[in-house]
């Protein structure tokens, strides 16, 4: 074991898939010799060669088109978008081509890619640096989005994102990148996809939540435990699909939920939550299910991030809501 | 200063002269059928040329039935191809079949003669998953409707192929309309950083849709686009099909060899509608530009210089037609014939394994389909 940010637990599990499967291929904009914009790629082009890791042109697009050319050549492909606000360029790629590529050719065709880019805020980046953008693909049909909340989860879902044959999205918190460290296995190890996690316990009120709201929703749980209330956080950790079986067997334990996420009200993913609950766990529920969302504006200038974002504040706002309903 | 400026201006002019000026059209059989350009004649036996020519006629057949099938409600969407026969099957012919085909949406005839069963084709034009179930060993993905799309994905085949040192070729198509994509640019430029073996086609037929060549660019050719991505560009008579495979020939030859891609403007015309959804070519294309490009018809330039040769005759032509017809309705049985598409066949090629939502979908749907 060894204590790891989730940058370094990243890089060890592109290292070991670099490693394990010689049709990995990691190529993005200034991931070879400069080791990423985040150092997430550091050393890999040293270790595997620049036939394994390279430098490509800077054009999302391209890059998301030469991901799937280089699939149809039974490449595993692990391009980098450098901000995930940049993926507007290449929506068609993802959304309109690796998505379907399974479906639209019967199953002759696969694109066993992952897409991996940093994401979020608290760290001041400039304009479409930090946008939450992961309910825009969760509603594309034929990916998967994945989110770690550590690093721990970062090296096994990565390992799982890489090896799985469908198009994976792997959203990386820039805030989580170095916030703290975790012990974290040398060895190579894999969490399932569309698993969630139990990361606290609680009887009182389930909170569903993703990426850097986890750990906002966790110091919540804290500040509340204080004051009686036993509150359970769930990190779905993949988003889509996302772990329904886990959330209705909480929700029906404690019978109050809330869902937690950083994107806007009418982003993200929390409204689809909120529905399977309803669907599956309404006769379990003493009180409606709230969300915690940033407001529906555009993203904010970054001096206005610390009043806009959501933070723990407004998690232990919500609860007593839903818990003194 | 001002002198200065001037003649700044002046060498701008030039410089696009001269850039102009290296794009001349490429050609070998004139309307006559004759040969205009000796030197680069390719080595085609006779037997290749009598193919070659069959392919053309039997081509011209499928687009004539494909039309009558769409309008009698027996094939969906259909892009015609009638005049583009030397600029999509003498491209094609110029191929090995290790070579990777990404269509657009009018080069379906290069996919069947790269190996896709007819019957597929008809498939893909109804709207059925069977169609675009390639089978193994034929290297075409299902025809792309993202226009430009193809473009980038084959810069990617490409450099899959000078990775695995595969001595192949990436192949794609587009339009006159497709080349103001970015992903057109940003395709041909991704194979140029790599020096990938992808040969890029712009089949121009002057119009996209309603919109004419001169309305998606000033540039005097497509094929100086090329100088964008710093590679090869040359521009073809697409109505020739001994000009057309000749490049073609070139341009697998180099990018094999390690030298990267080419770009290809054909200069062609499509002689039907855009596609069979409703299209009415008559409202933007004068009848006078029609009759100009029909004197230019691949086939009968090719006929003239077969039977000159003494390799083609009725005889033959009509032996082609027959059996092209006949092939045609064999094929539209056999689509017929096909198993109608059931929500849970959907479901089933989404991913390698349902996620936990899709299995729950399948079993309301199983039970559905099983009353």
């Amino acid at each position: 074991m060894a204590q790891m940010t989730m940058i370094q637990a990243i890089t060890d599990a592109l290292r070991t898939e670099l490693k394990n499967d010689p049709n990995v291929l990691v190529f993005g904009e200034d991931v070879g010799v400069n080791g990423g914009v985040f150092r997430a790629t550091e050393g890999l082009q040293k270790e595997f060669g620049e036939e394994r890791v390279f430098d490509t042109p800077l054009a999302e697009s391209g890059i998301g088109g030469l991901s799937i050319g280089l699939a149809l050549q039974g490449y595993r492909p692990v391009p980098e978008i450098q901000f995930f606000g940049f993926v507007f360029e290449v929506m068609d790629s993802i959304a309109g081509q690796m998505a379907r590529m399974r479906y639209r050719s019967g199953g002759t065709y696969t694109s066993p890619i992952t897409i991996r880019s940093p994401f979020g805020g608290g760290v001041h980046t400039p304009e479409m640096h930090a946008d939450s953008l992961e309910g825009m693909v969760a509603q594309q049909p034929g990916l998967k989005v994945v989110i770690p909340s550590t690093p721990y989860d970062a090296k096994g879902l990565l390992i799982s994102s890489i090896r799985d044959n469908d198009p994976v999205i792997f959203l990386e918190h820039m805030k989580l990148y170095r916030s703290f460290r975790q012990e974290v296995p040398e060895e190579e190890y894999t969490i399932p996809l569309g698993k969630a996690e139990v990361k606290r316990e609680g009887k009182d009120l389930s909170i569903i939540t993703y990426g850097a709201m986890v750990h906002e929703s966790l110091k919540a749980a804290e500040e509340l435990e204080k004051e009686g209330h036993s509150v359970e956080v769930i990190d779905l950790r993949t988003v889509m699909p996302f772990d329904v079986d886990t959330i209705i067997a909480s929700v029906e334990k404690t019978g109050r939920a809330m869902v937690v996420q950083e994107a806007q009200k009418q982003a993200g993913i929390a409204s689809q939550i909120v529905a399977e609950i309803n669907d599956r766990a309404i006769l379990s529920l003493e009180a409606p299910v709230l969300r915690v969302a940033a407001p529906d504006t555009v993203y904010p200038f970054s001096q206005a991030e610390t009043v806009w974002l959501p933070n723990y504040k407004d998690v232990i706002e919500t609860a007593k809501k839903v818990l003194e309903f | 200063m001002a002198s200065k400026t001037k003649n700044n201006s002046a060498d701008a002019m030039k410089q696009l002269e001269k850039i102009e000026s290296q794009y001349e059209m490429f050609q070998i059989l004139n309307e006559e059928g004759e040969v205009v350009n000796e030197a680069a004649m390719p080595e085609l036996s006779d037997e290749q040329l009598q193919e070659l020519m069959k392919r053309m006629v039997y081509t011209r057949i499928l687009d004539q039935r494909s039309i009558s099938l769409n309008r009698q409600g027996r094939l969906g969407f259909y892009a015609p191809t009638a005049g583009q026969e030397a600029s999509q099957l003498a491209s094609q012919f110029a191929l090995e079949k290790e070579d990777f085909i990404l269509p657009g949406y009018r080069d379906v005839p290069q996919m069947i003669w790269h190996g896709l069963p007819l019957t597929q084709a008809f498939l893909f034009s109804r709207g059925h998953f069977k169609g675009n179930q390639i089978p193994e060993g034929v290297n075409v993905i299902s025809p792309q409707i993202i226009i430009g799309a193809q473009y980038v994905q084959a810069a990617g085949v490409a450099l899959g192929m000078k990775k695995r040192g595969t001595k192949a070729v990436a192949v794609t198509y587009t339009g006159d309309g497709g080349s103001s994509q970015g992903d057109f640019y940003e395709g041909i430029n991704f194979a140029g950083a790599f020096k990938a073996p992808a040969i890029f086609f712009v089949q121009n037929n002057r119009f996209a849709i309603s919109t004419p060549v001169e309305k998606q660019t000033a540039a005097k050719t497509i094929a100086q686009k090329a100088v964008a991505a710093g590679i090869p560009g040359i521009q073809v008579d697409g109505m020739d099909a001994l000009a057309v495979y000749a490049v073609t020939l070139e341009a697998r030859k180099r990018a094999i060899n390690g030298e990267g891609p080419t770009l290809i403007e054909t200069m062609t015309y499509r002689y039907g509608p855009h596609t069979m959804a409703g299209d009415d070519p008559t409202r933007y294309r004068t009848a006078d530009l029609d009759n100009e490009w029909e004197k230019k018809d691949p086939l009968v330039r090719f006929r003239k210089f077969l039977e000159k040769k003494e390799l083609w005759t009725e005889e033959m032509e009509n032996e082609t037609i027959e059996r092209a017809k006949e092939d045609i309705k064999k094929a539209i049985k056999e689509a017929d014939d096909t198993p109608k598409q059931k929500v849970t066949d959907l479901m089933s090629i989404m991913y390698e394994e349902m996620p936990n939502y899709l299995k729950e979908q399948y079993e309301i749907y199983k039970e559905k389909e099983s009353k």
